[in-house]
């Protein structure tokens, strides 16, 4: 799961990179780049949960 | 490859500008006080030598490599042509500054600063990995933060990359701007820090088997407070002299700068402490210090930009954000964090950097007929998402990398023991040494 997180995060940004190259018009660049953000905040949360570790485990 | 390193600024502005990077150590020495007040008193002798040494290595690493990859706006650079675009990825300069001329020219500052900024970025992390980090490992990982992370993004945001070049190539304002570092130092460190605090793992009694955080408070709060009120000097040289390098302000505009700092500062430091204030019953000192701490981060970005009302608003998020933050990491996401490095730095730098995009002035050379500049606020979120997309992935996978050939978290022994006399073989206070036990079962 921390690897699949990871692996979001560089696809979201990746996504921004892209609607930077391939789009021309404001309004869908900004949405493209808001949809490459989303993907980084879903990896976000697979990193973070990937983190935590199962109540009982903590010493 | 040009061996030039620019035209020398006029003295006073080059002298001028020496003397704001100059205080830079302050901010510093202020971060070194505030992670040891923070820690556990027997590991404060160990925390302060980590600074020490964190300082060492990164100048010594930006000076071998860090420079020749982050480089300056207008040096020689490798640049790859996309869309019909060219984007300038990484600094070419020669390595050990070599052509570098050192007196007082533009190229010869940035060194200067970028030299500070590293070490201030990899004092950050400190906070987060107090009480259990290595010393050894903490070299190690400041070498991988001042040799690696900390150049790439300074190119592509200070050294004419291509954050910096998405006004001219996409026409998104002035491309992203970040005057004093609020991404560049502060959320690259904070990243950092979050990066070393998963890595490493919390302390020790600091979470019950069914992970109830419980309270480890810092050790002298005097210290805490103390550190604040250096970091203040240290943040206006470091402000001061990022506007004058990366916006081209006059220097007399450092005025407006240290304004607006000490405004963002103390607004984020009240919002804290009322909020604190009102959820405790009594203003909690440590977070309003993070509040402070978090208001000077977030003030870098917008430090020239806005005006004072606005830099005083942006630090009242800050604070509020950064206060909330703390206990989000802590309660929420089980980061152990002693020094609240992450909230501080990585999320009011964040945040410093929207606010620049959506309410902070941008001066006349960005301004359109209609005196408004399109798209700064989009650049201001691509820097952001780079941020999360790109520096947080490598500066986790660099030190988990590292981690896994040089083990960065202590022996259990040497928690118990206390870093101080595991590591150093003597503590920071002597004459007397009284600890509570932790690790009694809960």
């Amino acid at each position: 799961m921390k690897f699949l997180g990871f692996l979001l995060l560089v696809a979201g940004w990746g996504i921004v990179l892209t609607a930077l190259v391939l789009l021309a018009e404001a309004a869908p660049r900004a949405a493209f780049v808001a949809a490459g953000i989303g993907v980084e905040i879903l990896g976000l949360v697979l990193v973070i949960r990937a983190h935590l570790a199962p109540r009982g485990e903590y010493k | 490859m040009r061996p030039t390193s620019g035209s020398p600024l006029p003295d006073a502005a080059a002298a001028v500008c020496v003397l704001f990077i100059l205080l830079v150590p302050f901010a510093g020495a202020g971060l070194a006080l505030i992670n040891t007040g923070l820690g556990r008193a027997r590991s404060a002798a160990h925390l302060m030598m980590s600074s020490l040494c964190a300082i060492s290595i990164a100048a010594l690493v930006y000076f071998v490599c860090g420079f020749a990859w982050q480089g300056y706006a207008g040096g020689p650079a490798h640049v790859l042509a996309m869309g019909g675009k060219s984007w300038n990825w990484i600094g070419a300069q020669p390595l050990f500054l070599r052509h570098i001329g050192l007196n007082g020219s533009p190229a010869s500052l940035v060194v200067l600063l970028g030299m500070m900024g590293s070490a201030l970025a990899a004092l950050i992390p400190l906070g987060s990995g107090a009480d259990r980090w290595r010393l050894s490992a903490t070299c190690a990982s400041t070498a991988l933060l001042a040799g690696l992370t900390y150049p790439i993004f300074a190119h592509w945001a200070w050294g004419g990359g291509w954050l910096a070049q998405l006004g001219e190539n996409y026409g998104l304002g002035r491309g992203f701007v970040d005057a004093g570092g609020s991404g560049t130092i502060q959320v690259v460190g904070g990243f950092t820090a979050l990066s070393i605090a998963w890595i490493v793992g919390p302390r020790h009694g600091k979470y019950t088997a069914e992970g109830v955080p419980t309270a480890i408070p810092g050790h002298n709060s005097s210290y805490v407070v103390l550190g604040c009120l250096l970091t203040m000097a240290g943040w206006w040289g470091l402000n001061s002299a990022g506007a004058v390098l990366f916006t081209g302000a006059a220097p007399g505009e450092a005025v407006l700068v240290a304004i607006n700092t000490l405004l963002c500062a103390s607004a984020s430091a009240l919002m804290a402490a009322v909020i604190t204030g009102v959820r405790f019953g009594k203003p909690d000192v440590s977070l309003t210090a993070n509040g402070w701490i978090g208001g000077l981060a977030a003030s870098s970005a917008a430090c020239i930009f806005a005006r004072p009302p606005e830099a005083a608003a942006i630090g009242m998020v800050a604070g509020a954000l950064t206060t909330l933050s703390v206990e989000w990491f802590e309660l929420r996401m089980r980061v152990d964090d002693p020094g609240g490095a992450v909230s501080a730095h990585a999320m009011a730098g964040i945040w410093g950097l929207l606010a620049t995009g959506l309410i902070a002035r941008v001066p006349p050379a960005g301004l359109n007929a209609t005196g408004e500049a399109p798209g700064q606020w989009l650049a201001q979120v691509v820097g952001v998402a780079t941020l999360v997309g790109f520096v947080l992935p490598l500066t986790y996978g660099v030190n988990w990398l590292l981690n896994r050939f040089f083990p960065q978290r202590v022996a259990p022994e040497g928690e118990r023991q206390g870093m101080d006399l595991h590591e150093l073989g003597a503590g920071a206070y002597p004459d007397f040494m009284t600890h509570g036990d932790e690790f009694s079962p809960h």
